[in-house]
Parts: C-alpha cells; sequence; structure tokens
C-alpha cells in the first residue's frame, strides 16, 4: 500500500470514530447520562483553542522567533482567570436571551437590530475564512509530508490532482452531518461537544508523543538539548532578549489573544453556546490553562531538536513537528502526529464553520429567504427543510471561500500570521460586547461604528498588504499610502513605527473602535428596546430569574396565529405541544383567543433559537399587530419587574423577621413555663412552710388551753413554743414578701454613702445576744482606712446580719467568727468565716436557691426560713456586687460577698 | 383497760413531736417517739407498736417509705398508719392510702379530732 492510501484511509478512519464518538454522546442524552455535563469535557472541548497553527506554527515560530510564542498562551491563561465574572455572564445573557451566536449576542443587545447583526456576521466570514484556510493549508500540507508529494502548487489548475480539494470536500460532508442534525441552533450540540474535547485529547497526546520522542529518542533528554542549542548561534540570538522582542510586541499579543479566547467564534460557540452548566466554568479555569501549559512544554524542544537537526538542510520549521520523526524513520510515531494535527485542524475547521454557517444563515439567508417568500401559515411548510438547507449551503459555501483562500492567497504567508490577522479581527467585538454587558449608556449606533469602524481599519491595515503582497492590490498603497498620502500607509499608519504588522494592526483598530464606539453611545438616542435590553444585559444576574415574567410588548396577537408561525417551523404538533407546556408552566390560558404578551415573547424565543433573534422578531410582528411602546413604557415595566424584585426580598426578609419572633416567643413561653413551674414549686414550699409552725401552735395552743392541770414547767415549755414558732412564722412571712419585692423589682436602692467600718460594727453589735448565747466571740479584721461605700445601707445590714447569725448558729460552742474587709481596685470584699462544719463543693451554687434547706434537709432540721441566702445574693446583685461561698466539709466556711467602690 | 395501746409518733418537727408525745400519754397510750425516719426503722425492729402517727416530709427517710415498710413485712403489716402531712394535695394523700394507711390527715390539724380518731382506730 502506497503512503497516499495509508494518509488518507487513517484519516477517514479517524472522522469515522469522531463520528461513533458523536453518536455515542447523542445516544447517552437520550438515555439520560449526558457525556457532555461536565467540568472536565466542557475544558477539553474549550481546546479547540489550539488549532494546527498550535501544532506545527508554534514550533515553527519558536524556531525562527524566539518565546514569542508564548504570548498567545499567557493571554488565553490570564483570560481564563476572568472566566467567572465575564464569560459567565455571557452565558446567563445568551441563555436567558436565547442567544446562539456571538452576532445574536449584539443584535439583541442593541435593540435586535438586524444590520448589526448582518455586519457581524461578515466581519466573521472575512475574518475567519482564511483562518480556515490555514487549516486546510496544514492538513494538506502535512499529508503531503508524508506521503513525499509535491506541493501541488498555486492556483486552480489542478483542482481534481489537489488533496486538499479532497479534503476540504469530506469535511465539509462531515460538518453537515454534525451540525444541521437539529434545526433548532439553540439546541445543544452533544455530540459535537464530546467529538471536539476528544480531538483535544488526541492533539495533545500525539505533540507529547512527538515531544518525548525528540527529548528522549533523538536526544539524551532535556539537558541534553538544551546545552546543545545554547551553543548554536542562531538559537542563542533568538532567546537572548534584545530589542526585537519589543514590550509592545508582547503586550499586544498577549491582550488579543486574552480577547481572541473568548471572542473567536468557536470559542464562543464553544465556551458559551454548549456550554451545559456555569458551574463548569469554574473547571476551565485551571482545567484550560494547564492543558496550555501541557501542550506548549514541549515546543521549545522540538523548535531546537529541529534546528539542530534540519536547520541547514532548509526544511521549513512549520513542519518540524512531523519531519523529525518522519526523517528518522519512526513511521507509526509520523501516522500518528499526523493525526494528531489533522485533529488539531479538523475540530478548528467543524466548530468555527458550524458558528458561522449558523449566524450566515439566522441573520443572512433566513431573512433573505423570508423577505421573498409569502409562506403560509396553516400547518407544516418545507420551510424546516428551507432553513436546513440554508445551513448546509453556507457550510458548502464557507468551505468553498476557504479552499479558494488558500489556493489564491494563502500561499504567501506563514502559519500565524494568518491567525494573528483573524485574532484582530475578532477583538472588533470586544468594544461592543464588554461595553454591552457592564455600560447601560452602549448604544446600537455606537456600537454600529465601532464596529465598521475597526473592520475598516483592520481591513486596511491587515488585509490590503496580505492583498497587495498577493498581487491583488497595487503595491504602491503599501509603500506610498492610500491616495499617495504618506500617512495612510498600511503598515505605519500615522508614521507609527517599530511595532510589527499584527500589533500595529491591533493598535489602530481597537483604539478606532473603542473611541468611535463611546463618542457615539454618548451622544446617540437609545430606542425603548435598546434602553431595555441594556438594563437587562448589565443587570443580568438581577433579572435572570423574572424576565419571563416581565416581558416587553404591546398589542395584538392570537394564540392561533403564532401557533401556526411556529409550525412553519417546528411542525404542527411540536407546536403546540411546547405552547400548551409553556402555558400550563405560567397559567396562562390558552382558551382565550387573544395571546398573551408572555406567550408571544416566548414563540419568538422559539423561533430565535431557530432563526436567529433579528428574523424572529421580523416573523412575529407579520402575524401580530404591535404597538410602538414608548420609553416611559418600558421604563415601567423595568420598574415593575424591579419591584417584584424588591418585594420578593422584603418578603424573604418579612419571613425571615417572623421566623425569629416565633423563634423568640417559644423561647419566652418557655422561660414562662419554666417560672410558672418555679412558681408552683416556691408556692407549695412556702405553703409547707408554712403549716408546719401554724401546726405545733395549734396542738400546743390546744394542749395549754384542755390540761389546765398539767405542771407549770410543761405549760411553760410549750407557750414558750407557740412564741417561738410564732416569731419563726412571722420571719418567714416577712422573707418571702422580701423576696418578692427584690425579685419583681419593686424595692427601690435607697442609696446614700456609708461607712463600710461603722455598718459591721453595728451588724456583729446586733448579732451579740445569739453569739453570747452559744459562746462565740465575733472578731472584726478591718485595716484603718475607712471604707465609703455607695449602698442601701439597710438592706447591705440585712445581708450582714445573715451571714453573720448563719455563721454563728453552724460553729461549734465557743468558737468564734471573724468578718474582714480587704479593698481590691474597684470593690470591697467582705469576709464572713466560721469554723463549723462546711458545705460540700458541689452545693456551692445551690445553697443561694431559694428553699434550698427545705428541698435538701440534713439530718438536723435547720432553723431560718431557707430564703435568707436567697435574698443576700438578690441584694448584692442589685448593688452590682457579687456573693459566693469559699468552703470544704469540715473545714469551715467563708462567704464572701463585694461591692462596687464606684 | 387491759393493756395499754402502744404507738410511736413520728415527725422532724420537735415541738409537734413533743406536743402529741404529751397527748398521747395523757390518753392511755404507751408512747413511743422518733425524730426522724431512720430513728423510727430502729424502733420497728426492737417493737412492736399498734399505731404509728407518721409524718411524711422528712431529711433521712421519708414517711411513705416508712410506711412501705411496715406493709411489706409479715411481722408489721397489721400496724396501723397514720399520716400527718403538710402535702394536702389529692395524689399525696391518694398515694398515702394506696400505700396502706388506715387515715391520712393534713397539717395543720386539730388535736383533739387527732386523738379521737385514732381510738376509734384501735377499737375497730
Amino acid at each position: 500500500m502506497n503512503n497516499n492510501v495509508i494518509a488518507i484511509l487513517s484519516a477517514l478512519t479517524y472522522l469515522g470514530i469522531l463520528f461513533g464518538i458523536a453518536y455515542y454522546a447523542e445516544y447517552r442524552l437520550r438515555k439520560g447520562k449526558s457525556i457532555i455535563n461536565n467540568g472536565y469535557v466542557y475544558s477539553l472541548s474549550l481546546g479547540v483553542y489550539c488549532t494546527a497553527w498550535t501544532y506545527y506554527g508554534s514550533v515553527g515560530q519558536a524556531s525562527t522567533k524566539g518565546i514569542e510564542f508564548l504570548a498567545v498562551y499567557i493571554g488565553p491563561t490570564i483570560m481564563a482567570a476572568l472566566f467567572w465574572p465575564v464569560l459567565r455572564k455571557i452565558i446567563r445573557i445568551c441563555k436567558t436571551q436565547g442567544a446562539n451566536s456571538i452576532a445574536d449576542l449584539i443584535s439583541i443587545r442593541y435593540g435586535k437590530n438586524f444590520s448589526l447583526a448582518v455586519v457581524v456576521t461578515i466581519l466573521c466570514m472575512v475574518g475567519i475564512i482564511p483562518y480556515i484556510a490555514l487549516q486546510l493549508k496544514a492538513i494538506s500540507g502535512s499529508m503531503n509530508i508524508l506521503t513525499g508529494t509535491i506541493e501541488s502548487g498555486v492556483g486552480l489548475n489542478n483542482i481534481l490532482g489537489d488533496n486538499t480539494f479532497y479534503i476540504s470536500l469530506v469535511l465539509a460532508f462531515f460538518i453537515i452531518l454534525f451540525g444541521t442534525r437539529s434545526i433548532d441552533a439553540s439546541e445543544k450540540h452533544e455530540g459535537l461537544v464530546a467529538a471536539i474535547a476528544f480531538e483535544s485529547i488526541i492533539k495533545l497526546l500525539a505533540f507529547i508523543a512527538v515531544g518525548l520522542f525528540v527529548t528522549y529518542g533523538l536526544f539524551n533528554g532535556f539537558g541534553d538539548i538544551f546545552s546543545k542549542a545554547a551553543k548554536d548561534d542562531t538559537l542563542n540570538k533568538l532567546f537572548t532578549f534584545s530589542d526585537n522582542t519589543s514590550f509592545t510586541t508582547w503586550t499586544g499579543l498577549i491582550l488579543l489573544s486574552m480577547l481572541a479566547v473568548v471572542f473567536l467564534p468557536r470559542q464562543f460557540q464553544i465556551g458559551v453556546v454548549e456550554n451545559v452548566k456555569e458551574r463548569h466554568i469554574k473547571k476551565a479555569i485551571w482545567v484550560f490553562p494547564l492543558y496550555l501549559l501541557l501542550i506548549t512544554f514541549f515546543v521549545l524542544p522540538i523548535a531546537f531538536g529541529g534546528h539542530l537537526l534540519l536547520g541547514k538542510s532548509g526544511v521549513n520549521a512549520d513542519t518540524y513537528v512531523l519531519v523529525l520523526p518522519m526523517k528518522n524513520g519512526a513511521s507509526l510515531l509520523s501516522l500518528f502526529t499526523f493525526i494528531g494535527g489533522f485533529s488539531a485542524a479538523t475540530s478548528m475547521i467543524i466548530v468555527e464553520t458550524i458558528a458561522i454557517s449558523t449566524m450566515m444563515s439566522n441573520h443572512i439567508a433566513t431573512p433573505i429567504l423570508l423577505a421573498s417568500r409569502k409562506f403560509k401559515t396553516s400547518g407544516d411548510s418545507q420551510l424546516t427543510n428551507s432553513i436546513l438547507n440554508i445551513r448546509r449551503i453556507s457550510i458548502l459555501l464557507i468551505i468553498a471561500l476557504a479552499f479558494l483562500y488558500d489556493k489564491l492567497v494563502a500561499q504567501h504567508f506563514t502559519l500565524v500570521s494568518i491567525g494573528m490577522v483573524s485574532f484582530a479581527a475578532v477583538a472588533q467585538f470586544a468594544p461592543a460586547v464588554l461595553g454591552g454587558i457592564y455600560w447601560k449608556g452602549a448604544s446600537q449606533k455606537g456600537a454600529i461604528t465601532g464596529i465598521s469602524v475597526g473592520f475598516a481599519v483592520w481591513f486596511f491595515t491587515a488585509v490590503i498588504p496580505s492583498m497587495a503582497g498577493a498581487g491583488y492590490v497595487d503595491m504602491g498603497i503599501v509603500n506610498n499610502g492610500l491616495f499617495g498620502i504618506g500617512l495612510l500607509k498600511p503598515l505605519s499608519l500615522f508614521g507609527m513605527q517599530g511595532m510589527d504588522s499584527v500589533t500595529h494592526c491591533f493598535f489602530w483598530s481597537i483604539l478606532f473602535n473603542i473611541i468611535s464606539f463611546v463618542t457615539v453611545s454618548l451622544y446617540s438616542k437609545k430606542t425603548a428596546q435598546e434602553t431595555y435590553q441594556a438594563e437587562i444585559f448589565v443587570d443580568i444576574f438581577r433579572y435572570s430569574v423574572t424576565t419571563e415574567s416581565s416581558v416587553i410588548w404591546k398589542g395584538t396577537a392570537y394564540v392561533h396565529d403564532l401557533n401556526s408561525l411556529l409550525a412553519n417551523f417546528l411542525g404542527n404538533e411540536r407546536a403546540e405541544k411546547i405552547l400548551l407546556t409553556y402555558a400550563t408552566r405560567n397559567k396562562i390560558s390558552l382558551d382565550n383567543n387573544k395571546a398573551d404578551p408572555r406567550l408571544v415573547n416566548f414563540a419568538e424565543k422559539v423561533l430565535s433559537g431557530v432563526i436567529g433573534s433579528a428574523s424572529a422578531r421580523i416573523m412575529v410582528s407579520t402575524v401580530t399587530k404591535e404597538e410602538e411602546l414608548k420609553i416611559d413604557e418600558v421604563l415601567k415595566i423595568l420598574r415593575e419587574s424591579q419591584q417584584m424584585i424588591g418585594l420578593n426580598k422584603e418578603l424573604r426578609k418579612k419571613s425571615m423577621e417572623l421566623e425569629k419572633a416565633t423563634r423568640q416567643l417559644t423561647d419566652a413561653n418557655d422561660q414562662l413555663k419554666d417560672m410558672d413551674k418555679a412558681k408552683d414549686e416556691f408556692l407549695s414550699t412556702v405553703t409547707h412552710e408554712l403549716r408546719t409552725p401554724v401546726t405545733s401552735i395549734r396542738a400546743m395552743a390546744e394542749i395549754v388551753h384542755d390540761n389546765s392541770d398539767m405542771d407549770e414547767e410543761q405549760r411553760q415549755y410549750f407557750l414558750s413554743g407557740v412564741i417561738k414558732e410564732t416569731e419563726r412564722l412571722s420571719h418567714l412571712i416577712t422573707q418571702v414578701l422580701n423576696l418578692e419585692k427584690y425579685e419583681s423589682g419593686k424595692q427601690q436602692l435607697n442609696i446614700s454613702s456609708v461607712q463600710l467600718n461603722n455598718l459591721i460594727k453595728e451588724a456583729v453589735q446586733s448579732i451579740k445576744p445569739l453569739a453570747d448565747e452559744k459562746g462565740i466571740s465575733v472578731k472584726i479584721k478591718i485595716p484603718d482606712t475607712m471604707f465609703l461605700v455607695q449602698c442601701d445601707a439597710d438592706l447591705v445590714m440585712q445581708v450582714l446580719t445573715n451571714l453573720l447569725s448563719n455563721a454563728v448558729k453552724f460553729s461549734p460552742e465557743n468558737d468564734m467568727v471573724t468578718v474582714s474587709v480587704h479593698s481590691n481596685l474597684d470593690d470591697l470584699q467582705v469576709c464572713v468565716s466560721d469554723n463549723g462544719k462546711g458545705i460540700d463543693p458541689g452545693l456551692h451554687e445551690l445553697i443561694f436557691d431559694k428553699f434550698f434547706q427545705a428541698k435538701n434537709q440534713t439530718l438536723k432540721k435547720p432553723e431560718g426560713s431557707g430564703l435568707g441566702l436567697a435574698i443576700c445574693k438578690k441584694i448584692i446583685n442589685m448593688h452590682g456586687g457579687n456573693i459566693w461561698v469559699d468552703s470544704e466539709l469540715n473545714k469551715g466556711s467563708k462567704f464572701i460577698f463585694t461591692l462596687p467602690t464606684n | 383497760m387491759t393493756m395499754s395501746k402502744k404507738i410511736l409518733v413520728v415527725d422532724d418537727d420537735p415541738y409537734i413531736l413533743m406536743s402529741l408525745e404529751f397527748l398521747m400519754k395523757k390518753n392511755g397510750f404507751d408512747v413511743m417517739v422518733a425524730r426522724n425516719g431512720t430513728e423510727a426503722l430502729e424502733i420497728l425492729e426492737k417493737q412492736l407498736p399498734d399505731i404509728v402517727l407518721l409524718d411524711i416530709m422528712m431529711p433521712d427517710v421519708d414517711g411513705y417509705e416508712i410506711c412501705r415498710h411496715i406493709k411489706k413485712s409479715a411481722k408489721l403489716k397489721h400496724i396501723k398508719v397514720v399520716f400527718m402531712s403538710a402535702k394536702s394535695k389529692e395524689p399525696d394523700i391518694k398515694k398515702g392510702y394506696d400505700l396502706g394507711a388506715s387515715l391520712y390527715i393534713t397539717k395543720p390539724f386539730s388535736t383533739r379530732e387527732l386523738v379521737k380518731q385514732v381510738k376509734e382506730l384501735l377499737t375497730d
């Protein structure tokens, strides 16, 4: 078998595999298991950025111009960091607005303007077709090298003997199969994306394989290549920074590729139109740059290796990748390398062609068709087929134009320069798109002017020189300037020197573009439609939820007409079904003959998926009686939809407040329940504490009353018992009332300046009789200083006597009780200590509870109400102080309280 | 009167204890007193009273517990139990009778009434 047949068969087999993958992906989708609904697949498919230019061209560039080739990978890497804010916004807008190409996006933003879409489409065609031609050239070139054929020459003399012709034909057929399976262009090309992701893997693997072969097969690793390269004079010169790699060139190329990675039709198609979920962008932010890094990793080794081994043989540096394995007998690797390059080229051609053909058919061909033909408004017609055919013809046309360009013009350029010219062309969309999504002031006239002016400058500075080079334009323009005016030389406009031609073109075209875009926008009036779209685009994240509910449309339409209109494109059954689904979902009645504005809007959106927004708009207006909307009406609609958003926010806030209030109420209720329970408990304890003395009083009184004959001693005992129990009773009553007073906050503090020393002495004096009874001495340990305290003297006195009497009560007989005062920085600390039996540390907190004793009685029934310490705590807390006990069992107790000094 | 009836009074309030001791003696009973639950159980180990006047809320062993002890023991279960308590709620009283008490009186009570009822209980 000769090489030619092998090469062709491999390429065809490869295309067959691609189709198989696409078919499989669509099969999986029908089963509900999409394989492209995945961040990695999305990131890989973005690798469509790397074309044959990357695959063959960057090696060529590296060996002739040094590391400048890196600029076009650094740009996208920087841009990837901006994917989340920028790309996501564009995706959201396109999804909610039904835009499926960059022309659509721009035309919808600027009032669904027809001519704008046409301008963008033409610019895409003019800018990108040479780039497609470049890929065709790469395929045929690599095939010629592989098969050893001599270049088939320039011109159209020998078409039938030309590989490129057949390749183009096969590709066109293949793309038609791929891209026109469904009429609705807004439907995802599931199979396409899967195939493109696969192509990204193939070209990466093939390039790495060549890289490894050169580095480790032809040389002894990186060290070997680089040290040999360092000794080579030519290479040495290239990789030393000098004036020829200027700062402006680098900046220009980086900026240019930053814009290209978003605005190239194929990038827009894959990155925006085919995006399944916004969150896949998050993966792409790091996976895509990583892919670029991997695919450029072996560029330098291959370039050096190629230069060292083939540099003197006159082989074109763009072909080193393929020639290196071939010349060294690695035939299988050569074939794989060829397939890698083929995949790089085809992925670009396929996506680019589909993207541009959609624009061509939606924005140019379909409107012409619809205008020229009186289509029937009843049932199915051939419109569906006509539109599909338009797309098919567009694809053929694009490939044919690319083929012609390749044959007639492209021979004069290296791979890279054509690519850069395309980059500069699509960069012209950047001001209109970026301005459109971030600046409400951007206007339709501004966008048209900006793009047209930028386009013109681009054409003059990039295309004219190349056409002159090919002999189609008088070389005099390039040498002497337009009309012989020196300032209008296409390669040094206004006398600008020192830039390379691409940077020069980019600089002037984008400068004129931005200036005219901004200036015209500032001084032009906007239509109602435009104002509305500007508002939606810039604030898309605010509106994307409600765009369906607020509709900018006024007029009369009938459900029947809308149905027939849609049926023209979708068939009767499908049209009825989607209208019904939409109506049910949005609770719109279809019984009413007159169509709801939302339904009209929906129909327009569905149509724009099929024929583009501008045509869809025209179509819808043919079956409806539309009334001109005034700008204040638009503003009203916008205001209403904003109010809706505000209302929603308000509602959410209110319901959150309600939830909070409910929580608080529940808490309060629980607290009340607890308090109620505590009160019940308190009452029953109090009752018990009251009943006991009453019982003994009654019993003793009855005994004395009934037994007049009892002896005097017994009588005395019972009578004094009655008195003591009565005292206990009244003490208890007082304490309960006191506590109630403190707890309810009814007790006002009667604050005065008090000498703490005197207060303590007084308290000790009052306790003296009780202490004397048990032979206990009370010792006061106070420094000589006077302690002045702001407090309620009576209440503090109550605390002191309580603590002292407790101390005396629990002290062994003939012992000692001590009161001491300690002065701290901002409070006074009073301590009452005894040598009694002490308190278990586990009870230190509990003893300040009400009736703690009653609930936890010890063997010996203690005296007192059980409220004393609770009252002390209350009083001290009311003064802003603290009270606690420091004690251990059998080691005595220290009751300490503090009073703030200021 | 052949042999005076034995009565055990249990209460942690010294005045009540003293008063009941005086009263029951006066009415011809053979009186034993206990100042808490533990003392009461100790006495019940050695003595066999005919009736027990029992306070409920006591610090160590409460009255219910003592009643349960009496009614569980074959030797003691014929002893009549009279609860005297400040607990006056229905469930407390029911609990007392459920445990086998003959009478439940709430504090404060009339001593005259108490003596009369105790006598009646012992003549049944």
